[in-house]
């Protein structure tokens, strides 16, 4: 080598620093808030819904601030609530996945239907139902991971198809609340209430709450979680640090085919009957419900309690519009904003690095 | 480091062949490597130098020819398989999730699961185990002064980045370990300290693949160079004994090498 190689000894000789020195810096106030953030993404949902149950509690005092009224709302957003669950697992891989409520709804004909045009025992039908909804994610996975479709497109097909199905399979026709209750209760079962010190839940309410906690654990303690975040992260890398990506792409949308299944079976206990015309709108709350609640569009970031606490944000909004007397439309104004307002603050909480 | 020739080779490739289309990629190409050295693969763009190293780490299977590892031949389907038999790589995207911890990166794709029922029905992961391993193995490598194992990487600069993908592959690549183009996208300053770790990383004996564009980098570096030309090794050369320009002119034609061992 001539001497003109070593033009980086001057580099070499007088460096200071080392490379790997993660030492903080002093930071501005916006700074740590932006790094909180970034390590606990549910905390913006969480403070807004906080503020918004005050700010209501504080204008309609006893009537909003009660047991009940609480616990209303909590009644309210329970199918919501369950389906962005589904929807969280979805989107954290990056997909997006526009076919729950059809699977909410054709899972819960099925349920019916087998008990009541086949005569099979209510308990079967049920676990029938869960079948064909995890089946249904099985089909959206499939065609995401080994065919390599966008989600986007794959879900906004099998949303028309499923909810066709359902519409052709169970001839329009609703089994009334009053033919469940006497034949197949079990159908019912998410419905049943109980009430503790004026607060009713029902057990919807409580598969909800328990449903998001589980999952929060799962997501964050077993290595198929982190899995599921880094395909949604950076699927290239992913694959290349030895991540099964297929697999774990056709496993999250099949957890979702099935809690959506059990979001039909909620959704009989919530209004008693069979219908294959209702929870027609369930993708696009869920979908507001996990945006509010802080998980990012773009994948790989954000907590499945967030999508807890953006369901709850809209319910508190529509029940708290609802007995100010505001007109209705106020409340899909001012989730417009939030939605808005979240995605916002993602983009902010990504630019956290150097 | 003089190389004994007379060794055998811990990863050897014969006659492989690749072809993308009517493109050859890899045109019945050799490949050496000995234990504990730096071999640096160089060559000009198109040259065939990615796909040779996709088919030593399992990214590629050749048409034809075979790879062996320590005299027994191998065929990997995919980049794990390489990985289980103890060949590392660290790409030159680095393959990292950004968003997830220095921790959930180094384990990502072979996490450790708490002993007994928990990790057995549960699944679920024995962190406070992991955790230490990372740290050790930054540690074993200088890396120190991390305040905070569970960090997002991409929090971390460059350098930093690339040190936990170098911590990682040193971690778990029992073998060799393949480096693509590691200083490619640092600052002087943090490339120089990307070298000594790599120099660290030969000095526990794992003998390491160099994927360079840099000629002070690999000069610095190798203890032997292979250049790659037209989908083959036109020679391996010392360091030592040849200067960037000759290597220069190898890697594009401008001169030609009068054996492939000339520098043997």
């Amino acid at each position: 080598m001539t001497d003109t190689d070593h033009y980086e000894s001057s580099v070499r000789e007088k460096r200071a620093e080392k490379v790997a020195e993660f030492e903080s810096h002093s930071k501005g106030v916006m700074s740590r808030v932006q790094h909180a953030l970034h390590v606990t993404p549910a905390l913006v949902p969480l403070i807004v819904l906080i503020a918004s149950i005050v700010i209501f509690g504080l204008l309609l005092g006893s009537r909003f601030f009660s047991p009940f009224a609480l616990t209303l709302i909590l009644q309210q957003v329970q199918i919501v609530g369950i389906v962005a669950a589904a929807q969280s697992l979805v989107i954290l891989t990056a997909g997006i996945d526009l076919s729950v409520g059809a699977i909410m709804v054709l899972s819960s004909v099925v349920m019916g239907q087998f008990t009541f045009r086949y005569g099979i025992p209510a308990p079967i039908a049920v676990l029938c139902g869960l079948t064909v909804g995890t089946a249904c994610g099985f089909v959206n996975g499939w065609l995401v991971s080994v065919m390599r479709l966008p989600p986007f497109i794959v879900t906004l097909g099998s949303w028309q198809i499923f909810l066709a199905t359902n519409y052709l399979y169970s001839a329009n026709e609703t089994i009334r609340a009053q033919e469940i209750e006497a034949n197949a209760p079990i159908l019912q079962l998410f419905g049943a209430k109980f009430e503790i010190g004026g607060a009713v839940f029902t057990v919807g309410v409580v598969f909800m709450i328990a449903l998001i906690v589980v999952l929060g654990w799962v997501l964050r303690q077993t290595a198929w979680g982190r899995h599921v975040y880094a395909v949604g992260d950076d699927a290239e890398a992913a694959q290349l640090s030895g991540v099964n990506v297929k697999r774990t792409l056709i496993s999250v949308y099949m957890l979702s085919g099935l809690i959506c299944a059990f979001a039909g079976w909620a959704l009989i206990g919530r209004i008693g009957s069979v219908s294959p015309t209702s929870g027609y709108d369930a993708n696009i709350e869920s979908i507001t419900a996990v945006v509010i609640g802080g998980i990012s569009l773009f994948g790989g970031r954000g907590s499945i309690m967030g999508s807890l606490f953006g369901a709850l944000i809209v319910g508190v909004f529509s029940l708290g519009l609802r007995l100010l007397g505001a007109d209705a439309q106020w409340t899909y104004f001012f989730i417009g904003v939030l939605i808005i307002a979240a995605v916002a603050v993602d983009q902010w909480i990504r630019k956290v690095s150097a | 480091m003089s190389i004994d020739q007379t060794r055998e080779p811990i990863l050897k490739g014969r006659n492989l062949v690749k072809r993308y289309g009517k493109v050859v990629a890899l045109d019945h190409c050799d490949f050496d490597l000995y234990p504990g050295e730096i071999l640096a693969v160089i060559g000009d763009n198109g040259a065939g130098k990615s796909t040779l190293i996709k088919a030593l780490s399992g990214a590629v299977i050749p048409e034809d020819g075979e790879v062996t590892l320590e005299g027994r031949k191998v065929n990997f389907h995919s980049p794990n398989d390489a990985r289980h038999a103890g060949i590392e790589t660290v790409y030159q995207t680095l393959a990292m999730s950004p968003a997830l911890s220095i921790t959930d990166n180094m384990f990502m794709g072979r996490e450790m699961r708490k002993p007994g029922l928990r990790g057995k029905w549960l699944r679920q992961l024995d962190r406070p185990a992991m955790e230490k391993f990372a740290r050790e193995k930054l540690n074993d490598l200088g890396l120190m002064t991390i305040q905070n194992i569970n960090q997002a990487v991409e929090t971390l600069s460059g350098g930093q980045r690339q040190g936990v993908a170098v911590a990682r592959a040193a971690a778990f690549g029992s073998k060799v370990i393949i480096l693509d183009e590691p200083t490619a996208a640092l600052g002087v300053k943090e490339s120089r300290r990307v070298l000594e770790l790599i120099l660290d990383v030969r000095s526990r004996g794992i003998p390491i693949i160099l994927i360079s564009h840099n000629m002070p980098h690999v000069f610095e570096l190798a203890d032997r160079i292979h250049v790659h030309r037209l989908g083959r090794r036109l020679c391996v050369i010392d360091p030592k004994n040849h200067s960037m320009s000759d290597a220069v002119a190898y890697m594009t034609g401008a001169k030609v090498p009068e054996t492939e061992f000339e520098a043997a």
